[in-house]
């Protein structure tokens, strides 16, 4: 048997030193990213306990099937979850219908049209924009965004969803359009010379070529800025008149999930039923969101499959 | 690297070591209704302005937010422009907090009108009908055919609630738009032609480009206005309210030594400079019970 010289010793060792670093390293890793798992169990779990109290006084069926939320009523407290839920997604789905077209297609502009001068003063004016603090939109929801789409429309108020949808479009597209120009940047160059090589003019090339290739970046950049859409509060709690009432178009008043829990959270009393009641509320928002997360993953994964 | 992260962390430790010191620095915290806050804001610049030394921060959110936060003992002082619920006293003493009433001005609450609506004039009646939803055109109360959009305060108001409890007596019509404070409510008064609001009489004075309606206590009732100091003290116009402060316990120290200065000739000249009226006599027991 051969001795081991001392040089094969210093490297056995060296090696067992870095096995050590890189299984620290590892376990550093894996131990920041199961704490993101655990915050969001966390946040979940909470929300659940806090929750669930509200059911000893408040009958499911009256929550998730009736309209009016007024826990101070006169007579007696209505919690109703309906009108709040579809103030919500009307909310959202408009914002959604004017960001996402106007999004993507200032992403599309950027990356194939513009200049790079151009492109250079209008990236960082489209990020100016993400950084317009909320109660401002909401101040020009109130004096300028709402008195036009009244005197469009010719009704009295337009402190309504329309309103809303549309600060909300505004405030989601800065994520949009920067997400979705980093994917088509991404798209190799060798794809649209391709494209170009088979005789695709320039929109050929975009609609069918580079789209498609980005899609599943475009898709993540709606789906966050959606995401900020249906989460944002402030602006919506002073832009969209906020009433009671089950709202039947975009030109009615609607509250929102976010805004009535920012609303009663402050000056409620702990550990009341309304209290229970606006935590269960909170958890049907977090449940929103989770299913928009899931059915857009659910969508990207089968798009991928399909390009494969 | 190592190093780095050390020193980073001392520097830390340190800052927030010096952030603790600040924090410890005796100020006096005034949190609560919308409808004191500019006049709240007011009278502390010119208390710290006289009393070099002594800090006041006022914040607002609303009555109902002030009184949750002297029950939770995370304020000093609660402004509210409604009195406090049997439910939060009960609270308050289950925190072993005892809320001590003080009252600091008198509010004419203002019905606030577009400046093109002819209806200058309405009763109590008149009023609690539009809000109960039941008077839903203008032409119902004398003005022209057009349908009333009705604008009030959010949940966390306790103009919200004094309307609610004092005048209605009922819910608010569904179709109300809750808007986030009086400002908010001139603004879009001053921008819907059919809209009817309810403000504080200090936003009313302030704002201009708004009409603000005389109001009768009873149909066939002489109309008052409610920017008349006479008919406001004298109780002829018929919505007036306290508006007062909640403090933990008697008065004492800083507190007591600025809500002195409130209810003081000079702090009550800042009351009614910023619109509001001051004390009445029959308030001044109230404060007396106070310690002040």
């Amino acid at each position: 048997m051969p001795v081991p010289c001392a040089y094969h010793v210093h490297m056995r060792k060296n090696a067992r030193h870095n096995r050590l670093k890189e299984e620290a390293i590892r376990l550093l890793l894996f131990s920041s990213s199961i704490t993101v798992v655990i915050l969001l169990a966390g946040i979940f779990l909470l929300l659940l306990m806090k929750a669930l109290p509200a059911f000893r006084e408040i009958s499911a069926g009256e929550f998730f099937l009736t309209g009016v939320w007024d826990p101070t009523g006169y007579e007696r407290s209505h919690y109703g979850i309906l009108a709040m839920i579809k103030s919500t997604v009307m909310v959202t789905a408009g914002a959604m219908a004017i960001a996402v077209p106007l999004g993507v297609g200032t992403a599309a502009f950027l990356n194939e049209i513009a200049g790079p001068r151009l492109r250079e003063v209008l990236k960082p004016v489209i990020e100016i924009l993400a950084g317009v603090p909320s109660v401002v939109v909401g101040f020009l929801g109130i004096v300028l965004f709402g008195p036009m789409i009244a005197k469009l429309f010719g009704i009295h108020s337009g402190l309504n969803a329309m309103n809303g949808s549309l600060l909300l479009a505004i405030m989601s597209l800065p994520t949009i359009i920067s997400i979705s120009e980093d994917a088509l940047n991404a798209v190799p160059v060798s794809f649209s010379e391709a494209s170009f090589a088979l005789g695709a003019n320039r929109w050929q090339t975009l609609v069918r070529v580079k789209m498609p290739a980005a899609v599943s970046g475009v898709i993540a950049a709606c789906m966050l800025g959606m995401g900020r859409a249906i989460g944002e509060t402030m602006t919506v709690l002073m832009a969209t008149g906020c009433a009671i009432a089950m709202p039947v178009s975009f030109l009615d008043p609607v509250r929102t999930i976010t805004s009535a829990i920012a609303i009663e959270l402050g000056e409620v009393a702990f550990n009341s039923t309304h209290y229970y009641a606006l935590f269960a509320v909170g958890l049907v928002l977090f449940c929103m969101t989770f299913a928009v997360n899931m059915v857009s993953d659910v969508i990207l994964h089968k798009y991928q499959s399909l390009q494969r | 690297m190592k190093k780095l992260i050390v020193a980073g962390l001392g520097i830390a430790m340190i800052a927030s070591m010096a952030f603790d010191a600040a924090a410890k620095q005796k100020y006096v915290q005034v949190k609560g209704s919308d409808t004191l806050i500019n006049m709240m804001q007011k009278l502390a610049e010119v208390y710290m302005a006289e009393n070099p030394g002594k800090a006041v921060s006022v914040t607002g959110g609303g009555s109902g937010t002030g009184i949750a936060s002297i029950i939770n003992g995370t304020a000093d002082i609660a402004n509210a422009s409604r009195l406090m619920k049997d439910k939060e006293i009960q609270q308050a003493v289950q925190n072993n907090v005892n809320p001590v009433r003080v009252v600091v001005a008198l509010d004419s609450l203002c019905i606030v009108v577009n400046p093109n609506n002819p209806v200058q004039q309405l009763t109590v009646e008149d009023i609690a009908k539009i809000y109960r939803g039941e008077v839903a055109n203008w032409k119902e109360v004398g003005g022209e055919d057009l349908k009333i959009s009705l604008y009030g305060r959010q949940p966390n108001s306790g103009t919200y609630d004094f309307m609610k409890d004092d005048i209605l007596k009922s819910d608010y019509s569904p179709k109300m738009r809750q808007m986030n404070g009086n400002a908010q409510i001139i603004e879009a008064i001053k921008a819907d032609r059919s809209a009817v609001g309810y403000v504080g009489v200090g936003y009313a004075k302030e704002a201009g480009g708004i009409g603000v309606a005389k109001v009768a206590a009873k149909v066939g009732g002489t109309y008052y206005d409610p920017f008349n100091t006479e008919d406001v003290k004298n109780g002829n116009y018929p919505i007036t309210r306290p508006l007062q402060q909640y403090i933990n316990g008697q008065a004492a120290g800083d507190v007591k030594e600025f809500i002195q200065f409130e209810l003081s000739p000079k702090g009550q000249e800042i009351v009614e400079k910023e619109g509001f009226f001051a004390i009445p006599e029959e308030y001044k027991d109230v404060n007396k019970k106070a310690g002040l």
